[in-house]
């Protein structure tokens, strides 16, 4: 299992993550990022993706 | 035991391509020679967050990972040459550093005016840079930014915020024109000023003593001087080295540095702002491309391909096509920015949804078809024109 943290705080629900790692992320009809705080291990290159292209750096993955 | 790989640029696009040829099962030495001395930082927030919440490096440098753990870095060196023949790169210290196979990450620096004696002048581009303006930015001092592109935008908007007086001058006839077009653009401009922002626009800019001239004898006095007229490429130490470098520096699909006589090298790849390629999500044309999402696109693509030709088998990783999504985005007071494409290669643009005056997709057309979405305040709304644009790349032939 790997754990996700998204600072919600720096996110601004550009959604890029939805892309990368589309079965972790989603953007709600409200514009609002949600997400699964915790994935199987076979997301992590997706969720990593993610991390990368988020335009705020506001996605880690808790090791 | 075989040279390293030497990544020349240890910003982004370095960093990224780094972290990608480790994935791809490159285990051999790998070498990071950066002019900076900090350790690879975004860029974004030092237009925004660095100058008005004074953040640090730490705040905005990139997370280091496990793959990435033994890579040299060489940080605070310049590289002064290369001699592609030779396979050999020289930093300023005078040391010679012999590759096996060479990444060209070196990016861009702000192109500056001729500043007059004793003027206050800055530009931003680097976290130093962001730190010198940082201090000059008080209530009341007198800002003029030069250049009216996203950069020049965010940075007014940024000064505005923090009491600043700011002026924003530029030949343009409207702010962001080029990739917005002239509606968006006229539009943006109206709540800029509404923020309390002036523009000079049209105006023939020249640094004179005590302020900007804005043409007709006009001078806009400035405590402060901000450059936002644009970059060039930091490809000087390839003068001796046969590439085309009449723009950045030319490189196929498969990001492989190509040189004036056509010839591509397996050996030297090209990633970042600096790279000119061909996107087969528009055209066969190569374009230099600076949004922020293409330093991660072309340095991921060119580790891929890097290390299938390290293990011997280069073509076959090069020939699956590399189609990035153009992406940028910019906040500029509670203006929130969202593009996907090259909006700028359209003729012509219209609404695709929404008001102008509140929230709005504005669509970019090329004989037609969608190449380019900006979007004011939308987000998910975007989502199906990115589609858009991706399925005409697809179907291209």
């Amino acid at each position: 299992m790997i754990k996700i943290d998204v600072d919600m705080f720096q996110c601004q629900h550009y959604g890029q993550c939805v892309f990368e790692a589309p079965n972790i992320f989603h953007l709600n009809d409200d514009d609002k990022l949600e997400y699964l705080a915790e994935a199987d291990d076979s997301e992590r290159l997706n969720v990593e993706a993610a991390v990368d292209v988020c335009p705020m750096q506001a996605i880690r993955i808790v090791e | 035991m075989p040279e390293p790989v030497i990544i020349v640029g240890a910003a982004m696009g370095g960093l990224r391509t780094a972290e990608s040829l480790r994935r791809a099962g490159y285990t051999g030495q790998l070498q990071l020679i950066g002019d900076e001395v900090h350790a690879p930082y975004n860029r974004p927030p030092l237009s925004k967050d660095v100058l008005s919440a004074g953040v640090s490096h730490e705040a905005v440098a990139f997370p280091s990972r496990a793959e990435t753990a033994d890579v040299e870095w060489m940080l605070g060196h310049s590289v002064t040459r290369a001699n592609l023949n030779h396979r050999t790169v020289h930093t300023a210290d005078g040391s010679e550093h012999a590759y096996r196979a060479l990444v060209v990450a070196t990016g861009l620096r702000p192109r500056r005016l001729d500043a007059e004696p004793g003027s206050n002048t800055h530009a931003v581009r680097s976290l130093d840079d962001a730190m010198a303006l940082r201090d000059e930015l008080v209530p009341a001092a007198r800002v003029v930014v030069v250049g009216s592109g996203f950069l020049g935008c965010e940075l007014a908007a940024t000064a505005t915020k923090l009491g600043c007086v700011v002026t924003v001058v530029t030949p343009s006839l409207e702010p962001m024109i080029r990739p917005l077009g002239e509606v968006l653009a006229r539009q943006l401009r109206g709540r800029l000023e509404a923020e309390g922002v002036t523009f000079v626009l049209g105006a023939t800019v020249a640094m004179v003593d005590g302020g900007v001239s804005v043409g007709e004898g006009t001078v806009i006095p400035a405590d402060v001087i901000i450059e936002a007229i644009g970059s060039d490429c930091n490809s000087h130490w390839l003068a001796e080295s046969g590439l085309d470098l009449s723009d950045g520096v030319l490189a196929d699909n498969a990001l492989r540095a190509v040189a004036v006589d056509g010839t591509t090298r397996d050996d030297v790849y090209v990633v970042g702002d600096i790279a000119r390629f061909p996107n087969p999500m528009f055209d066969a044309v190569p374009r230099r491309v600076e949004h922020w999402n293409i330093p991660t696109d072309t340095g991921k693509r060119a580790g891929a391909v890097l290390a299938a030709y390290l293990a011997g088998d280069v073509e076959s990783a090069a020939a699956t096509p590399f189609a990035p999504m153009p992406s940028f985005w910019s906040n500029q007071f509670d203006i929130k920015l969202q593009a996907y494409g090259l909006p700028g290669l359209g003729d012509e643009a219209r609404i695709l949804e929404g008001d102008l005056h509140a929230e709005v997709a504005m669509g970019y057309f090329r004989d037609d078809r969608l190449v380019g979405v900006v979007g004011v305040g939308l987000k998910a709304a975007l989502l199906p024109y990115r589609q858009r644009i991706a399925e005409f790349a697809a179907a291209q032939p």
